[in-house]
C-alpha cells in the first residue's frame, strides 16, 4: 500500500537533513563542547539506526503483508525473540546514558578550579548583568533597598562598603580566553536561564538559590546569550553577548573601567 | 497462552460473597454493587492518601530548606478534639457491627452518637482556629501555621462530606428505612470515617514532632 | 459517593434532559466528554495558529486582532504578553481538555463497560458528575481570556515566582492566573471522580469469563490510565491549593525572599521554586502517560482487528503497560535536570528515564510483529493507527536525547522539546483518537464515515503533522528557545526564519485539512450508510450488539466470555475471527 513508500520517503527526507546539518550546531568553543558534541553523535547514530530500521520495517510490512488473497500466520508472539530485543534496547538505552556521565559530571559533579576567575550574573525582568569582584578579589555588599535601574545599579551595590566599591558591573559578560570562569547565577525576580550555544551549557536561575556554575572558553568571539526559561513578557528580549577576548584585551577593559569609577 | 483458544476452561472474576442473596448471583446483581462500592471507597481514600502525602512532603522539604521555622504552639482544644474523633469512630464501628448482626435499635444510637461526636469535632477544629487567631496566628504568620491550616483545613472539608454522609445515613437510620441492603453505605461510610481518623491522629503526630 | 445502581430494575430516560443532558449513561456520557474534547482541539489549535503566525510575521497589523484585544492588541499587533497568553491556553488546553478527556473518559467511558460485559459503570451518578466538572473546569478556563489581563502567561506549567506573586509579574498574571489554578482544581477533582469509576469498574464488573488476561488491550490502558490520573490529579491539587494560597493569602510556599518584582520589594520569605517543579512534574510526567496509554491501546487492537492476526506478545504488552504506568511516577526529575536540583539526583532520574524507553520499545516491536505475517485491511482506522507507530518512533527517540542531562545541558527549554512533545501528544496522540473515531463511530452513531474523505484526511495530515514537526529538532540543534514571542532579537535566529515560516504554512494547511475531517464527521452522523453490527469483523464484545448499542449494552443479557480479545485467523475456525463470547473451542 502507498503508506509504505510515504512512510519511507518521509524517512529519507529526514535522515538527509541529519546527515547534511542543514541546521545544525554552532561551532564549540571549549573542550566541554567537543566532548558534548560526541555525545550527541553517539546518540544520533544510535536513535539514526533504530529510526531507520524501524521506518523501513513499518513501511516493509505495510507493503508485504497487505491483503491479497492471503492468509495471515496465527501466531501470539515469540518469546525469544521478546526477550532479545528487549535486553538490546535496555543496554543501548541505559549505555547511552552512562557514556554522557562523564560530560554531566565534569559540569556538576565537580566545582570550579581554584584560579577560576569569578563572576556573579544577575538575571531580572528583562535583562542581564554582570559583576566583577574587582581588584580586592571580594564581591561587595547588596542591598535590595538600593536597586537602580535606571542609575546602573541593577546588583543594588552599597558604596559604603569598601568591598563594593570596586566592583565592576557590566551588561555583557567578558573573560579571557582560555581561563577557567566561575560564574554565580543569582535572580531577583522570576527563574531565568543561562545559555550560550557555543558553549554548549545552559543553567536556570532561580529565586532564592546561589547556583555555581563553570566553563573554559577556547575561541575568542562573541557568542549571544538568550534567556531559556519562561520570565514574562519580556523573555524573548532578554539577550546578552559572551564576549571572550584575549587575556590582554580583559585586563586593558578591567583597567578602563576601574578608571572610569 | 493467555487468552488463546488452548485451554477454554470459562474463568472469571469470583463471585461476590452474598451473590446468592438478593438474586444477583453475578454481574449487575447487588452483590456486585456492594463489591464496587467498597472498591471505590478504597481507591477514594488511595487519593486522598497521596494528597495529603504531597502536602506532606512539601511540609518536610520546606521545613528543612529555611531557617524561618517556628514550631506552632498548638491548641491545647485539638488534644479534646482527637478523643472525640476517636469515640466517634468507635461509636460508629460499634453501630456497624450492631447492623450486621440485626440489632437496629442499638444500631440507631450508636450511629447517631458517632455523628454527633463528629459534628463535635468540627465546631472544636473551628474553636481551634479561633484560639489561633486570637493568638495573632494566622496563614501567612510563619510557614508552620501555613501548613496547619492548609492541613487541617483539607481534613475538614473531607471530614465535613463525611458528616453529610453520616447524616444521611443517621435520617434513614431514624425513619426505620436502613434495611440489611443499605448495609454497603453504612460499611462504606464507616471506612471513609475511620480513614479520616486515622488521617487526623498521623497529622497530630506530625504537628507535634515536627511541627 | 453516590450508591451503586442497580440495574435489574433499570429503566431508560425519557426526557430530553435526562437522555441528553443529565444522562448517567455512560455511552451519552463518553459521546459529551468527546465533543467537549472536539471543541477545545479546535480552540486549541486556532490559538496555536495564531502563535505561529505572529512568531512568522511580528510586526504585521491585523485589523481583527485589535477588535478581539483592544489592549493587548492595539493598532492590531499581538503584544508579546498576548502571544504568551495565547501559548498558555493552547498548552493547557490541549494537555487538559483534549489529550486527558477524549482518549480516556471519551472512549473509555463508552467502551470500557461494554468490553467487558457490563451495562455500566460502576457509578453512573459519579460519572455524570464528573462530566459536569470537568464542563465546569472548562468554562472557567475559558473565563481566563475575558478577565483584566486576560489570560496567564506563564506556561502550562505555570512556575512561581512568575504565577505566584500575582498581576506585578505581567499582564494575565492577576485573575488569569487565579482562574486558570482554579479551573485546574476543578478539573482535578473532575479526574478523580472519573478515576474512582474507571478503576472498580475493571476490577469488579468484568463478565463472567472476562479475566484480565482477556481483556482487550484497550481496557488495559484506560485502566492503568486511570490509577496514574488517581495519583497524579491527587498531588496537582495539592500543588494548585499552595499556589493559590501564596497568589492571595500571603503564604510563601514557593515564593522566597528578597524579590524585586517590577520595582516592589516583595513580602514573601523562605518558600522553593523548585518545590512547585517537583509537585507539578510529579504529576506532570504520569500526565503524558496518561495522554499517550489509550492510543497506544486503540492502536494494539486495531492493528490486530485490521491484519486478522492477534496481538504479537499480548502477555508482554501488559506488563509494558503495567511498567510505562509504574515508571512513569519515578521519572519526574527529567523535566527538572537544569532547575538547580541535585545533580546526582538528575544523575538517577535520567537512568530510570532512559529505563522507560524499554517497555515503549517493546509495544513497537510487537506491533511491527503484529503486522508481520498479517493480512493488512487498509481501512482509514487502520492508517490512523499505523500513522501512530510511525509518529510514535520518531516522537519517541527524540526523548533519548532529552532523557540524556549532559545533552540536556543544550536541548533544555529549546524548540528540541517543543518537537519531542508535539510529536508524541501532539500527533500520536491525536492519531489514536482519529483512529478510535474512525473505528468506533459505526458502533457508536450506527453510521458508516465515509472512508475516501477518509484516507484523503489521513494522507494530508500524516504529510502535515510530518512537516509542522519534523523540523523543530533541527531549530532546536540550531539552540533556537522555546516560548519566544517573535526571534527578531537575536542575530543566530535569523537564518532559521525559513525553517519557521515553512512550519507556519504546514499549519495552516493541515489546519484546513482538518476541516475534511469535521465535514465528514457531521454529515456521517446523519447520512453515513447504516452500519451493521460488526462493520469491521472485529472480536471483542462491543461488536456483539447493534449498532447504536440498547439502552443497557447487552438487552438485558449477560454476556459470557470464552477466549481472549485477539482470536483471528484461527486455523480450523468457520471464519478468519473468532468472537468472544463464541462457545466454539477450536484446538489448534
Amino acid at each position: 500500500m502507498l503508506l509504505g513508500p510515504v512512510v519511507w520517503v518521509l524517512t529519507v527526507v529526514i535522515c538527509y537533513f541529519f546527515v547534511a546539518k542543514t541546521w545544525w550546531f554552532p561551532l564549540p568553543i571549549s573542550q566541554h563542547g567537543l566532548q558534548y558534541d560526541e555525545q550527541f553523535l553517539r546518540t544520533l547514530v544510535v536513535t539514526g539506526i533504530i529510526f531507520f530500521a524501524a521506518q523501513v520495517a513499518l513501511g516493509y510490512v505495510i507493503v508485504r503483508f497487505r491483503d491479497d488473497g492471503r492468509r495471515a500466520s496465527y501466531l501470539h508472539g515469540n518469546n525469544k525473540l521478546e526477550t532479545l530485543w528487549t535486553s538490546a534496547t535496555a543496554v543501548l538505552f541505559i549505555g547511552l546514558v552512562l557514556m554522557g556521565t562523564r560530560i554531566w559530571a565534569e559540569v556538576h559533579w565537580t566545582e570550579a578550579p581554584a584560579d577560576a576567575i569569578p563572576i556573579e550574573v544577575l538575571g531580572k525582568q528583562f535583562a542581564w548583568s554582570f559583576r566583577y569582584p574587582g581588584p580586592d578579589g571580594k564581591f561587595g555588599r547588596t542591598d535590595l533597598k538600593l536597586i537602580n535601574d535606571a542609575g546602573g545599579n541593577p546588583f543594588g551595590l552599597d558604596d559604603h562598603d569598601p568591598a563594593a566599591k570596586d566592583d565592576l558591573v557590566s551588561a555583557s559578560l567578558k573573560v579571557p580566553v582560555g581561563k577557567p570562569i566561575k560564574l554565580i547565577l543569582h535572580t531577583r525576580d522570576v527563574i531565568h536561564n543561562f545559555f550560550v550555544r557555543e558553549l554548549r551549557l545552559k543553567q536556570d536561575l532561580v529565586p532564592g538559590m546561589e547556583i555555581p556554575f563553570h566553563f573554559t572558553a577556547d575561541k575568542i568571539g562573541t557568542y549571544e546569550i538568550p534567556c531559556s526559561e519562561l520570565c514574562g513578557l519580556g523573555h524573548f528580549q532578554m539577550r546578552s553577548v559572551l564576549q571572550v577576548m584575549s587575556e590582554a584585551d580583559f585586563e586593558k577593559w578591567k583597567q578602563e573601567q576601574l578608571a572610569q569609577k | 497462552m493467555p487468552g488463546s483458544l488452548a485451554k477454554d476452561a470459562v474463568k472469571g472474576p469470583p463471585l461476590p460473597p452474598d451473590a446468592g442473596d438478593f438474586g444477583g448471583g453475578g454481574p449487575g446483581g447487588r452483590g456486585t454493587s456492594r463489591r464496587a462500592s467498597l472498591t471505590g471507597m478504597v481507591v477514594l481514600l488511595a487519593a486522598i492518601t497521596m494528597m495529603f502525602a504531597a502536602l506532606t512532603s512539601a511540609y518536610v522539604v520546606r521545613r528543612g530548606m529555611s531557617n524561618d521555622w517556628n514550631a506552632l504552639p498548638l491548641p491545647h482544644v485539638l488534644f479534646a478534639n482527637t478523643a472525640v474523633l476517636v469515640a466517634s469512630s468507635a461509636a460508629l464501628e460499634l453501630a456497624r457491627r450492631r447492623l450486621k448482626s440485626g440489632r437496629r435499635g442499638e444500631f440507631n444510637r450508636y450511629w447517631t452518637a458517632g455523628t454527633v461526636l463528629g459534628m463535635l469535632f468540627l465546631l472544636g477544629q473551628a474553636y481551634a482556629w479561633h484560639e489561633l487567631k486570637e493568638a495573632g496566628i494566622f496563614v501567612a504568620t510563619n510557614p508552620s501555621s501555613s501548613f496547619f491550616y492548609v492541613f487541617t483545613a483539607a481534613h475538614g472539608i473531607h471530614l465535613l462530606g463525611g458528616v453529610v454522609a453520616l447524616i444521611w445515613v443517621s435520617v434513614q437510620a431514624l425513619r426505620l428505612q436502613l434495611g440489611p441492603g443499605k448495609r454497603t453505605v453504612v460499611e462504606v461510610s464507616a471506612l471513609y470515617w475511620h480513614f479520616l481518623d486515622g488521617l487526623w491522629v498521623y497529622l497530630m503526630v506530625l504537628f507535634l514532632f515536627w511541627g | 459517593m453516590s450508591s451503586p445502581e442497580v440495574h435489574s430494575a433499570h429503566h431508560a430516560p425519557t426526557s430530553f434532559i435526562g437522555k441528553y443532558v443529565f444522562s448517567k449513561d455512560h455511552k451519552v456520557i463518553g459521546i459529551q466528554y468527546y465533543f467537549l474534547a472536539l471543541f477545545s482541539v479546535l480552540l486549541g489549535m486556532t490559538l496555536s495558529l495564531l502563535m505561529r503566525f505572529h512568531m512568522v510575521h511580528p510586526d504585521m497589523k491585523v485589523g481583527w486582532f485589535e477588535k478581539l484585544w483592544p489592549t493587548a492588541a492595539a493598532g492590531g499587533i499581538m503584544t508579546p504578553e498576548l502571544y504568551l497568553s495565547l501559548m498558555t491556553m493552547h498548552g493547557t488546553i490541549m494537555v487538559f481538555f483534549v489529550l486527558t478527556t477524549a482518549p480516556q473518559s471519551g472512549f473509555g467511558n463508552y467502551f470500557l463497560p461494554i468490553q467487558i460485559g457490563a451495562e455500566d459503570m460502576a457509578f453512573p451518578t459519579l460519572n455524570m458528575l464528573s462530566f459536569w466538572t470537568t464542563f465546569l473546569a472548562l468554562v472557567v478556563m475559558v473565563a481566563a481570556f475575558f478577565v483584566q489581563g486576560g489570560a496567564p502567561l506563564s506556561g502550562w506549567t505555570a512556575y512561581p515566582p512568575l504565577s505566584g506573586v500575582g498581576r506585578i509579574s505581567g499582564p494575565g498574571e492577576g485573575m488569569g492566573q487565579t482562574l486558570w489554578i482554579i479551573s485546574i482544581a476543578i478539573f482535578c477533582g473532575a479526574s478523580l471522580m472519573g478515576a474512582i469509576n474507571f478503576i472498580a469498574t475493571t476490577l469488579d464488573l468484568r463478565a463472567k469469563g472476562m479475566s484480565l488476561m482477556r481483556m482487550p488491550l484497550t481496557c488495559w490502558t484506560w485502566f492503568v490510565t486511570a490509577i496514574l490520573g488517581l495519583f497524579g490529579f491527587a498531588v496537582l491539587l495539592a500543588a494548585g491549593i499552595l499556589l493559590l494560597l501564596d497568589r492571595t493569602a500571603g503564604t510563601s510556599f514557593f515564593i522566597p525572599a528578597g524579590l524585586v518584582v517590577s520595582d516592589q520589594i516583595l513580602n514573601h520569605k523562605g518558600g522553593s521554586p523548585l518545590l512547585w517543579q517537583h509537585l507539578f512534574w510529579f504529576f506532570g510526567h504520569p500526565e503524558v502517560y496518561i495522554a499517550i496509554l489509550p492510543g497506544m491501546g486503540v492502536t494494539s487492537q486495531l492493528l490486530s482487528t485490521f491484519s486478522r492476526k492477534p496481538i504479537f506478545g499480548y502477555r508482554a504488552m501488559i506488563y509494558a503497560i503495567l511498567a510505562i504506568g509504574f515508571l512513569g511516577f519515578l521519572v519526574w526529575g527529567h523535566h527538572m535536570f537544569m532547575s538547580g536540583m541535585s545533580p546526582y539526583s538528575a544523575f538517577a532520574f535520567s537512568v530510570l528515564t532512559m529505563t522507560i524507553g524499554v517497555p515503549s520499545a517493546i509495544k513497537t516491536f510487537n506491533w511491527i510483529g503484529t503486522l508481520w505475517g498479517g493480512k493488512i485491511r487498509f481501512t482509514t482506522a487502520m492508517m490512523f493507527a499505523l500513522g501512530f507507530v510511525s509518529l510514535f518512533v520518531t516522537g519517541g527517540l527524540s526523548g533519548i536525547f532529552l532523557g540524556q542531562p549532559s545533552l540536556d545541558l543544550y536541548f533544555h527549554d529549546t524548540y528540541f522539546v517543543v518537537g519531542h512533545f508535539h510529536m508524541i501528544m501532539g500527533v500520536a496522540a491525536i492519531f489514536g483518537m482519529f483512529a478510535g473515531t474512525y473505528y468506533w463511530f459505526p458502533k457508536m452513531f450506527g453510521r458508516m464515515m465515509n472512508e475516501t474523505i477518509g484516507k484523503i484526511h489521513f494522507y494530508l495530515t500524516f504529510l502535515g503533522v510530518y512537516a509542522i514537526f519534523t523540523p523543530m529538532h533541527f531549530l532546536g540543534i540550531a539552540g533556537n528557545p522555546r516560548r519566544y514571542a517573535d526571534f527578531t532579537n537575536f542575530e543566530f535566529m535569523n537564518s532559521l526564519m525559513p525553517v519557521h515560516t515553512f512550519m507556519t504554512h504546514a499549519a495552516y494547511f493541515t489546519a484546513a485539512v482538518q476541516l475534511l475531517f469535521l465535514f465528514n464527521l457531521f454529515w456521517s452522523l446523519k447520512k453515513g450508510a447504516k452500519a451493521t453490527d460488526n462493520p469491521w469483523e472485529s472480536t471483542t464484545l462491543e461488536w456483539t450488539i447493534p449498532s447504536p448499542p440498547p439502552f443497557d449494552n447487552f438487552g438485558g443479557h449477560h454476556p459470557v466470555v470464552y477466549h481472549g480479545a485477539y482470536e483471528y485467523s484461527v486455523p480450523g475456525a468457520a471464519k478468519d475471527y473468532v468472537m468472544q463470547t463464541d462457545p466454539a473451542a477450536v484446538s489448534h
